[in-house]
């Protein structure tokens, strides 16, 4: 079976490695600095041998920044907070309205089905600043600038086409015949597409909310606009470190770590069902 | 009183016409087997009775309701699907419980219909494997047993022994009317194997580029086929034709030489017609005497019967088919006499191959 030399093992490794470091470096130097102060981490050459300090944690979860120029209040829990709040409620929302739309383009055929199914799509292709000048004249007059339900409406435009094309695929790919069993042995549309479709395209749901709530996390703009401090996630709220004292390079990079948690966590946990559900669906059939 | 019936059933998917003026009755309790070429419309036909495509036009009534606008669920019809469309993701005990769940039956209920059904159908020791781990005869005899569990009045089975291996299509072919007969239900049975149509049916009904040709018991069928193409469908080896022209004395011009083989055929004298006898009417005698010269070319010996592929002097190739029993079978390169028992010949139109008129013994 094995026909790699051992030179091709090598030359094999060390890509991977190369590949690693490239990726996962800023990373590494990202949770450094998130153990040093300002002068450590400015300090020429740069070294990775320094004292540690969780004066930044520390900093972050009690919410008091010290500077140079005094005291600072920081919000950024109350940021992470929202950063959980938004992304879940987001892709929760985007699910029970995703799945079921996925559901109709892909079993039915109706006039302009195509057509809809395209224009929601395209919410992904129109720069977010394009949207966001006539959205936020709205959201004043409709009274939902700095809200939580006017955030995750305008999240549904990172969500929802993303939900509704993956999963719309693999509705697709179960055969009708396995539906149409199950409605003639006696059960109604709707238990069948509860007990039939949504449990086969399980994966493709799974994976398609994942990477949802990974997008809706990483967001920037929407909320920059849109909200105010109180309201912001996390992505938003690391702007309060460029300080009039200077750029808290340790805070922001302990922040970083805090707000990349959850995702790598969340995407370490279901890599395997990721890849496989992202796969499966364009390969398969 | 029928129990199915079908009014001049038409479907099109826009434009494209799969089924015209489809008129069918079955009795309760009946056996109707749809014959038939693929990619004539059998499934969609099933389709159509289970309610899952609707009708262009026409009328379905099952048990004298119509059924126009009542959802499949409602139809009480039982369904084994070629692909057999296990669900995936349950074992097959739930497979088979589904429907009887569906009917809101407790649970001990459950339990007894599944049971009685997969003992009938000898799968009662794989009733906790998943679709995935079933050979391919379990999964036929899952679907199949999901089909009957819940004792639909109306049966529809689309080709179900079309993917398995021939051992278990025999064994299950030999096995099936006995199944079907207990379930009490009547039976759609979709097939393109016509000995499993001849096996199984109490009527066959025909199909053909959407149209019944011919509705009738599988002797008559047989016997009497109302076109060319029927007669070519149903039989194996295949029936012998050939076009000829009919003498004034009723007498078939074939391989250059006059044959008589039924007075009765005088009425079409000086028509030219498609002349169809089948291998099993074929005589061949050895030596010389009366009949027609032809030359042995080769031998198939098919367990009970004996296959010969026959040449006449006139270069004209027919199949002659003899128990394999018979004394008499000639080797390859043998020179034979043929004749014509003729109950096994057919005289069918030219142009539209409808039948005109058959021998008779």
């Amino acid at each position: 079976m094995d026909h790699t030399s051992n030179l091709e093992r090598f030359i094999r490794g060390g890509l991977i490695g190369l590949v690693l470091i490239f990726f996962l470096f800023p990373i590494f130097w990202i949770v450094l600095m998130s153990f040093q102060t300002n002068e450590t981490i400015l300090r020429i050459p740069p070294s990775i041998v320094f004292e540690p300090t969780m004066s930044n944690y520390s900093a972050l979860i009690t919410g008091k920044l010290k500077t140079t120029a005094g005291n600072l209040d920081l919000a950024f829990m109350k940021n992470l907070w929202n950063s959980v709040l938004l992304s879940t409620l987001s892709v929760a929302l985007s699910l029970v309205l995703g799945v079921p739309a996925a559901y109709a383009f892909a079993r039915f055929r109706f006039r302009l089905g195509e057509d809809i199914a395209f224009t929601l799509l395209s919410f992904r292709f129109a720069p977010p600043l394009l949207v966001l000048l006539p959205l936020s004249l709205y959201f004043k007059q409709l009274g939902l600038t700095n809200t939580y339900v006017g955030l995750i409406w305008v999240y549904q435009l990172i969500c929802l086409p993303l939900i509704l094309w993956i999963v719309r695929g693999y509705f697709e790919d179960i055969s009708p015949d396995i539906e149409h069993a199950y409605r003639i042995a006696g059960n109604s549309w709707w238990q069948t597409f509860r007990k039939i479709a949504v449990p086969l395209a399980m994966p493709g749901i799974a994976a398609a909310g994942l990477l949802a709530f990974i997008f809706a996390w990483n967001n920037f703009i929407f909320a920059l606009i849109l909200a105010s401090a109180d309201k912001q996630p996390v992505t938003v709220g690391a702007l309060a470190f460029v300080t009039a004292s200077g750029i808290q390079y340790g805070q922001i990079a302990a922040a970083i770590v805090l707000s990349i948690a959850p995702t790598l966590a969340l995407a370490l946990y279901a890599q395997r069902y990721l890849v496989e559900g992202l796969s499966l669906g364009a390969v398969k059939g | 009183m029928p129990h199915l019936e079908l009014a001049s059933v038409s479907k099109a998917f826009k434009t494209n016409k799969v089924l015209e003026d489809i008129s069918l009755t079955a009795d309760a309790g009946e056996i109707v087997v749809i014959f038939g070429p693929s990619g004539t419309g059998k499934t969609v036909l099933l389709r159509l009775i289970a309610g899952v495509e609707e009708p262009t036009s026409g009328s379905i009534s099952i048990d004298n309701q119509d059924m126009v606008d009542v959802a499949p669920e409602h139809r009480d019809v039982g369904m084994a699907f070629q692909n057999f469309a296990l669900f995936p993701h349950m074992n097959a005990f739930e497979n088979i419980a589904s429907p009887l769940r569906a009917r809101s039956q407790g649970e001990a209920q459950v339990n007894d219909g599944v049971s009685r059904v997969a003992r009938l159908l000898k799968i009662d020791h794989v009733l906790s494997h998943a679709p995935r781990q079933l050979s391919n005869g379990q999964k036929q005899r899952t679907a199949l047993a999901r089909a009957l569990a819940s004792s639909p009045k109306l049966l529809l089975l689309d080709d179900p022994l079309r993917n398995v291996d021939a051992k278990l299509r025999f064994e299950m072919r030999l096995e099936l009317p006995r199944l079907l007969r207990e379930a009490k239900s009547t039976v759609l049975y979709v097939t393109q194997d016509y000995k499993e149509a001849m096996a199984l049916a109490d009527r066959i009904a025909v199909l053909v580029e959407g149209r019944f040709i011919q509705v009738a018991t599988p002797q008559d069928i047989y016997r009497n086929p109302a076109t060319v193409g029927v007669a070519r469908l149903f039989g194996d080896p295949a029936i012998n034709l050939a076009e000829t022209t009919i003498g004034a004395d009723g007498a078939i011009e074939l391989a250059g030489e006059k044959v008589t083989i039924d007075k009765s055929y005088r009425a079409f004298a000086g028509k030219t017609v498609t002349f169809g006898v089948r291998p099993e009417a074929v005589e061949v005698m050895n030596g010389r005497g009366a009949g027609l010269k032809a030359q042995v070319m080769a031998v198939t010996p098919l367990n009970e019967r004996t296959v010969l592929l026959l040449q006449t002097k006139a270069g004209a190739e027919l199949l002659a088919s003899l128990p394999s029993s018979s004394p008499s079978i000639p080797k390859a390169e043998n020179e034979v006499r043929i004749a014509f028992n003729p109950a096994g010949t057919h005289l069918f139109d030219r142009e539209t191959g409808t039948a005109l008129a058959r021998g008779r013994a």
